[in-house]
Parts: C-alpha cells; sequence; structure tokens
C-alpha cells in the first residue's frame, strides 16, 4: 500500500517531486471487483466500494455523457437509468448497483442512430450550454417510457429534478413534446 | 501637425489590436477554412454567428468553415468574451478579414486563368472563367494572407446575405445532445492526475491549522500540496481526490476574516468611498413646474452565477513551460494573471480555451486554472485536472454585487417628469484578471507569499458598470445620477451578466410605475410621452401589440407590467411585458419580449439567448439572493440558493424586429433588467402595492404587506 507524498519545501513552498515520481503504480484504494451492466453491456472493473457511480462511468469507462454537478443528487446532471428510474450518479455507490441495468445517454442511442428524443433536441435547439442535457433526456426518456403521450404539464413535472441554468426550458418542453408524437 | 498615424482612424472591432490578416483565418487545400477567433463559446452560440459572418463574406458553405478554438498562441487577442460585445468585436474583423480574403483570392485566380476577375464565376469556391478553373483551396497559400487588414474592402450587401440573417442551428449542440465528449470536463490526457483544493466554505483571512496524519496514508493519494494557506490534493482517482480533499478539511482551522455586514444596504451607505456625478441636467424653467414629488428607494441582493457545471481546469509543467485548458472567458488575461501569481514569464505559458458549463460572467474559471497550476507544477510532469465541488464554485466564485438604489423624481401638473434623481450604492462589477497590478485569481492570495486581493472597479461610462443603465433613456429636462463606489468588499464581487444594469432597470422601471400611478396614466402611455428614441419607442409598442397589453382584463390577483431598455444605453433595445399571479408566491404565467438587434445575424440564436435571459432574470427576481451570515457566505448548495424549476418557468415569447440597415449588437444581456422591471411592475399591479426589494419571495410580499397597513 503506497504512502501519499507530502511535497513541502523550504519555507512552505511548493517542492518538486521529481519527474518520475508519479510514474510507478501508487498504492490502490482498498478495492473491489465490481461487475456493471452498462447499456446492456457487462463491464468490470476495481474500486472502493463507496466509489460514486459517477466516477466509475467518467473515469473508469469513459462515459463521460453523464457530468458532476452538485454531488449530492440535486441538480439531475449526472442522472443515470437505474432498472429503468432516473437516479442521481454522483449520489450512488457502486456498491448499491452491482448487478443492475444502468443505462447512461449514451445508452439512449443505438449505435450512431439517435434516439427520438436527441432528435427532437436537435429540431428544436433545446439547449445553450448543454451541460445539464444529459440528465435532462434521462429524465424524459424515463417519462416517455412510462407515459408515451405526456402532457406539457407532466413533462414539467417529471423534469423539476433537473436544474437548467442557461434558460433553455421552455425548448425542451417543446422538444419532450415533440419526440412523443413521433 | 498630426502625422499620419495620429489622424488614422481606428481600425474596427477587434482589428485595431489584430491587424494582420493572417491573424484571422487560413485556406486549406482541402477546400476548408480555419477561422481564428480570440471570442469564446460560453454557451451562447456565438462560434455558430461567427461561422456565418465569414461564410457569408466569403461566399462559402456553412460546412467548410472550421471554428478554431481560441489558444493564446494561435488566435487574435480580443481580451474577454464579454459586455455582449463579440458580433461587434470579432463579427466586425471576420466581415472584414473575410471580404478582404475573398477579394485576394479572386485576384490570384483571376491571375491563373488570365482573365479579370470580374469576368470570373464563383460558386462556393470554385472559380471558372474562360472555359477554366481553380479553386479558392488552390489559389490560396500561407503568404496571401501575411499583409495588414484593408478595412476598406468592399462589404457584400445585407440585401444579398444567404447565410447572415437565416435561423442556423448550433455547431456545438449535435455533440452536448449525443452526450459526446466536448466539455473541458471530459478531457483525459494520458497520465493525467486529478486534483481539488481545500478551502474554507467563507472569507478567508489565513490557514492556521493542518493535520494530514491520517489522509496520508490514504490508498491512491499521490499528492498533499501545502504553500501557505493554499492546500491541495493530487490522487490517481477523481472520487479519492474528492474523498481526500473532504477529510483533510474538517482537520483545517482557518483564521477568519471580519464578520459579514449584518444589513449588506446599510453597510454600502456608510462605506461608500467615492461619489460621481455621472449625469447632471439642469433646465430651471421646468423644476418651477413641480407639483408632486415622489421617492423610493429599492434594493438587489449578491446574485450567484450558479452554472449547473463547476469550474474546471487542466494544467501541465513541462520542461519549464505551463500549458493550461481553461473556460475562461479572456484567456490572454488569464495568462497574464497565472505568470503573476507564478512568477513565469507569459511567453512560457500557453492557455487553450476548452468548452465549460454556461459562463454568465466573471465565475472560478479563471481561479481554477490557477488551482489546477499550481498543483501541476507538484506533478512531475503529469497533467493535473481540477474541477470545484460544488460548495466552493458558491462560495468562491465571485457574486454579482448587492446594490441599493434611492430615486426621486417630480410631477408636473400634465403628469410630466420634471426632475430626476437617481443615486446607487454598490461594490465594483469587475475583478476580472488582466486589469489590476496583482493577480485577480483566488489562490495567489493564499500562497505563502501572498497577493493582495485586488477592489472590484467599474469600467467607465458609457457602458460603466455599476451604473451600466443608471443614466435614464427617457427625455428629462432635470436628472442627476451618482454613483456611490463602495471599495471594501465583505463578498468578492465581479461581473454578472448585465452587471448594475438589470438593479438600474429594477428601479427606474419600478420608479417610472409608481409616477405613472401618481400621475393616473397607463404605464406604457407614460414611458412613450417621456421618450422620443424611435427604435424604443418601437419595441414598446411591438411587445405592446404582441401581448394585447390594452385588452387586459382585471382579474384579482393577477396582474400585468412592463419592463424596457437599451442595455449599456449603447445596445440592444428591449421591451419586456409579464403576466404574474400572486397568492401564496408570485408566478410568472407569460413573458412577451421584443427586441431591436439591429442587423440579425441568427435569428434563433439571438432568441434562444433573450428567452433564455428572460428565464434566467425571472429566476433572479423570484427566487435569488446569496445568504450572509457572520462569516461570509452561508448558500453553499442548490437547497440554500434555489433556482426556478421546470415547473415555475413562464411562457416566454420573442418578437425580433430586423434592421438589416443598422450594425448589429450583442444580445445576450438584454433581457435582464426589462424583465425584472416587467415583473416587479407585474406583481405591483396585482396587488395593488409596491414591492421594492429583490427577490420577490413570499416573505417579501409579506413584509411590503405589513408596512403598508
Amino acid at each position: 500500500m503506497g504512502q501519499g507524498r507530502e511535497i513541502l519545501g523550504s519555507e512552505g513552498r511548493l517542492g518538486y517531486a521529481p519527474r518520475d515520481a508519479f510514474a510507478e503504480e501508487r498504492g490502490k484504494p482498498v478495492a473491489e471487483r465490481f461487475r456493471l451492466i452498462v447499456n446492456g453491456t457487462e463491464s468490470e472493473l476495481e474500486a472502493s466500494p463507496d466509489t460514486p457511480l459517477l466516477y466509475a462511468l467518467r473515469n473508469d469507462l469513459r462515459l463521460i455523457g453523464t457530468r458532476f454537478g452538485c454531488g449530492s443528487g440535486q441538480c439531475g446532471a449526472c442522472f443515470v437509468l437505474i432498472d429503468g428510474d432516473p437516479a442521481p450518479a454522483c449520489d450512488t455507490p457502486l456498491w448499491a448497483v452491482a448487478g443492475k441495468r444502468i443505462t447512461t445517454v449514451e445508452g439512449l442511442s443505438k449505435g450512431r442512430e439517435l434516439h427520438p428524443l436527441q432528435h427532437a433536441f436537435l429540431a428544436e435547439q433545446a439547449a445553450q450550454c448543454g451541460y445539464c442535457t444529459s440528465g435532462i433526456l434521462i429524465s424524459a426518456a424515463a417519462l416517455l417510457a412510462k407515459n408515451p403521450m405526456p402532457t406539457e404539464r407532466e413533462v414539467r413535472e417529471a423534469l423539476d429534478r433537473n436544474l437548467c441554468r442557461c434558460g433553455s426550458h421552455n425548448r425542451v418542453v417543446r422538444a419532450v413534446l415533440r419526440a412523443a408524437q413521433e | 501637425m498630426n502625422t499620419v498615424a495620429e489622424t488614422r482612424l481606428k481600425r474596427p472591432g477587434s482589428l485595431e489590436k489584430n491587424p494582420r490578416l493572417s491573424q484571422w483565418l487560413r485556406v486549406h487545400r482541402d477546400g476548408t477554412v480555419s477561422i481564428y477567433s480570440g471570442k469564446v463559446e460560453i454557451g451562447q452560440g456565438i462560434l455558430t454567428a461567427l461561422a456565418q459572418i465569414a461564410a457569408e463574406e466569403l461566399g462559402i458553405g456553412l460546412d467548410r468553415i472550421r471554428m478554431v478554438p481560441a489558444d493564446t498562441a494561435a488566435s487574435p487577442d480580443e481580451g474577454v468574451t464579454s459586455g455582449s460585445l463579440s458580433i461587434q468585436d470579432s463579427g466586425v474583423a471576420l466581415r472584414c478579414a473575410c471580404a478582404q480574403a475573398r477579394a485576394l483570392l479572386l485576384e490570384r485566380a483571376a491571375a491563373r486563368i488570365g482573365v479579370s476577375a470580374r469576368d470570373l464565376q464563383v460558386t462556393d469556391g470554385a472559380v471558372r472563367g474562360a472555359g477554366r478553373s481553380t479553386s479558392f483551396w488552390e489559389c490560396a497559400d500561407d503568404a496571401l494572407f501575411d499583409r495588414e487588414i484593408d478595412e476598406t474592402a468592399a462589404l457584400r450587401s445585407p440585401a444579398d446575405y444567404g447565410v447572415v440573417g437565416k435561423p442556423t442551428p448550433r455547431r456545438d449542440l449535435p455533440d452536448k445532445i449525443a452526450g459526446r465528449p466536448h466539455f473541458i470536463q471530459d478531457i483525459a490526457l494520458p497520465g493525467m492526475l486529478y486534483g481539488r483544493v481545500v478551502r474554507p466554505p467563507h472569507n478567508f483571512a489565513g490557514l492556521i491549522s493542518l493535520d494530514d496524519s491520517k489522509i496520508k496514508s490514504m490508498p491512491g493519494l499521490a499528492a498533499i500540496v501545502r504553500d501557505g494557506g493554499f492546500v491541495g490534493v493530487l490522487a490517481e482517482r477523481e472520487d479519492v481526490a474528492i474523498s481526500a480533499q473532504r477529510a483533510l478539511r474538517l482537520t483545517a482551522t482557518w483564521r477568519e476574516d471580519g464578520p459579514a455586514p449584518r444589513d449588506v444596504y446599510t453597510w454600502l451607505k456608510e462605506h461608500a468611498a467615492e461619489h460621481r456625478v455621472i449625469s447632471e441636467r439642469n433646465n430651471v424653467e421646468a423644476k418651477s413646474r413641480a407639483a408632486k414629488v415622489l421617492e423610493a428607494s429599492y434594493t438587489k441582493p449578491y446574485i450567484s452565477h450558479a452554472s449547473i457545471g463547476p469550474s474546471c481546469a487542466i494544467a501541465q509543467v513541462d520542461e519549464g513551460k505551463l500549458t493550461v485548458w481553461s473556460h475562461s472567458q479572456g484567456i490572454f488575461n488569464l495568462r497574464r494573471d497565472l505568470a503573476l501569481a507564478l512568477g513565469m514569464r507569459e511567453d512560457a505559458i500557453v492557455v487553450r480555451h476548452a468548452e465549460g458549463a454556461g459562463c454568465y460572467g466573471h465565475n472560478g474559471a479563471d481561479d481554477a486554472a490557477l488551482d489546477a497550476a499550481l498543483l501541476a507544477r507538484a506533478a512531475g510532469g503529469r497533467p493535473v485536472q481540477v474541477q470545484w465541488m460544488r460548495d466552493d464554485e458558491f462560495a468562491w466564485a465571485p457574486c454579482g454585487p448587492a446594490m441599493a438604489l434611492s430615486l426621486r423624481a417630480a410631477l408636473d401638473s400634465q403628469g410630466d417628469i420634471v426632475d430626476w434623481q437617481h443615486e446607487l450604492w454598490s461594490n465594483g462589477h469587475s475583478s476580472r484578471p488582466g486589469r489590476a497590478h496583482g493577480p485577480a485569481l483566488a489562490a495567489a492570495w493564499h500562497l505563502a507569499k501572498p497577493h493582495e486581493r485586488p477592489s472590484a472597479i467599474n469600467m467607465p461610462l458609457p457602458a460603466g458598470a455599476a451604473d451600466r443603465n443608471a443614466i435614464p433613456i427617457y427625455d428629462f429636462p432635470n436628472q442627476r445620477v451618482v454613483n456611490h463606489y463602495v471599495h471594501e468588499m465583505p463578498v468578492r464581487t465581479s461581473a454578472l451578466r448585465s452587471l448594475g444594469a438589470y438593479a438600474n432597470v429594477f428601479a427606474i422601471e419600478s420608479f417610472m410605475d409608481e409616477l405613472a400611478q401618481a400621475a393616473e396614466i397607463d404605464a406604457i402611455a407614460f414611458r412613450l410621452r417621456h421618450l422620443r428614441d424611435p427604435r424604443g419607442r418601437a419595441v414598446i409598442d411591438t411587445a405592446a401589440r404582441r401581448a394585447e397589453w390594452s385588452g387586459w382584463k382585471p382579474v384579482e390577483g393577477r396582474g400585468h407590467g412592463i419592463g424596457f431598455a437599451k442595455y449599456k444605453n449603447l445596445g440592444a433595445y428591449c421591451a419586456a411585458i409579464a403576466e404574474v399571479e400572486v397568492d401564496h408566491e408570485v408566478r410568472v404565467n407569460r413573458l412577451v419580449l421584443a427586441v431591436d438587434v439591429g442587423l440579425v445575424i441568427n435569428p434563433d440564436g439571438v432568441i434562444n439567448q433573450i428567452e433564455g435571459g428572460a428565464i434566467q432574470a425571472t429566476s433572479w427576481t423570484l427566487k435569488e439572493e446569496v445568504k450572509l451570515d457572520a462569516r461570509g457566505i452561508a448558500s453553499l448548495g442548490w437547497e440554500d440558493y434555489p433556482i426556478l424549476k421546470f415547473s415555475e418557468v413562464p411562457a416566454v415569447e420573442v418578437e425580433l424586429i430586423d434592421r438589416p440597415e443598422l450594425p448589429s449588437v450583442g444580445a445576450g444581456e438584454a433581457a435582464q433588467g426589462p424583465t425584472g422591471a416587467a415583473i416587479a411592475n407585474a406583481v405591483s399591479h396585482a396587488l395593488g402595492l409596491r414591492v421594492r426589494d429583490l427577490p420577490l419571495t413570499h416573505e417579501r410580499i409579506a413584509a411590503a404587506i405589513s408596512q403598508s397597513t
């Protein structure tokens, strides 16, 4: 098990680690092997059981469409489907999802063919910065799976756990209603 | 005697600072054109609009344009992407550059073919004449554009436009909607370490102690980095860096800064250091007609940027050279401040722009860049990514300043305003990098040899900052406007979308309604009798027609209201009409906005910016206030700082008045002031009493009701 290295030069100035000081394999966390079913594919990774699913997705599996927003499940930027229900990946530890079916935004499309929601978002130009978009698509996909012809009010309520700061809300709602029509 | 250089007119837009044609574009053999702009995509769609301008002047398809991300090593220095100026700065420059480039390419094509340029047929870069053909792609080489810009090059007439003025899909949205890597947060460089910085959740005056004995042995931790009160961790895994940051923070004790003021508005009035009369107009005869005098005071709280994606940066030190990836709005200014903070030469630093989440002003992007650079210096050449946590962002990104405003006016017996006074108290609205003596980057103030934290300043008028839009656009015979600048900063403040304009327009337009009521004149008719500017009158008329203002049917608990401004008194005209319903809370049902930005480049882009600005301003106006406790900022998460939710968002209708014959101005900030004012006026209309303190929460309304009875 490796030791952390404190880098403290004289007078508290930054010291410099030798160029190759970090090249060696550092001590690994108290890790377990996890088998995750993400977008229909089984993947194995080694991490601490408390690791939030978000970092396993983004950094271990390189599924970066799921994004960090708050770390406490309050903004929706990191929503994924867990057995079909939207849930915050930032707040869900790996131990809680072993064996469950996880769908990320990358799993909405079929190969290169985008999900009808994604086509509708493009048609409505339903984003500005786009950082919250993945999580919103996940919530919307969950809604349409349960309620294929929602009213505008139902769409808004289904998206209330997703925050958008740029003010793209109405375009997003129009896009979800358009996708439901198609 | 004047020399030629002294009498030369300034070149338009950003050409003055970047006068070489080769700085702006490069034509490739493969039939594409690289466009170099110093302006950056911050979620506003600017790269799409600039690509349209370039394609239009070059006369080629939009899909041939490649927008090169801004980079201090390759891009023109266009200062900061702020102030709704990108179309004016970069758009104007690119329009000239691309017009000249096309003329040069045609000249060369003509020489190749052996006919005059007039006799060429040109389609999408393919050139034919006298039975022979060539193309822009064959004719271009680096030497061709290695010359000074000729700003007199003939520009295409807007009447002939085919790309500019057409709704154009955003170039960045396909990636973002498909969930593909696009953001700086998505970049993974080989060998990259993850860094986090340990900061107190409130104002900083120094680190007293830190116990890293337990954290040192945390598995997966690569390093703990300290420089005075700057403390960071490096780890192989991002989740380990976060755990280490959290654990280390629990062991830290901080010396606290002075207590935050209990009543910030009183505090501002007591601490004003400079008092400047920014506008004065005197007409004794008109003043003598004063029949009725009204006074009112308004307040606007600190507001947070509250972007959904916290600030992020990547840095790598290699052979004494530092490369930084940042979503900064001003990469050259950031480079200068990084050099100051790190004691490096600017030419040893490259800053590359990579897109972040939505940016609405000076947020934590630049600070995160220094965090990453400091950690990268200890990473043995490996790249380091730092992303702020949600509470870092709320506690450490600068806030939009709190403001107090007092207005006073006199009406004559005809209901005309004969005297107008406006005073405002505020901290400065800009503490961006690149403008002070020292680095304006948070970590620099905490180092063992600390740099002094610069105070926020105000940019000069006519654009102004705290006093942006404080000078009324209405025609009053007497007026006096005073900006009381507060130097001391209990909370770090800087630029937030529209700066002082949001509060000044809220106050002016609220007060116009109060005066209209006193004069017993309809709010729109009252404005129009004080406004000569025909473009201003046109947006008010257009919004009123679209909202069917005169057909309003009174319903208990409902109201409508208008707000109007010309952004900065220089830019876009915007009139907003709000329809609200008030019971326990305020609900905005509908917003109608009419906007004039001159020549419209991308109509859907402008509408998207106005819609977004209006919805964000609705959120500010109904909900937002950074809470302070004795230690500083107490709003550290979404539970303490709620923003507008999907089910609370009003219907928004935008009408554009296109003016192809007039220069384009920016759209990004035009809606903020008018929307806030329109909502406040509608709430007052619904309640029959005035709420003068933002945000218009249940508590504020209850307080206004109890004061009035």
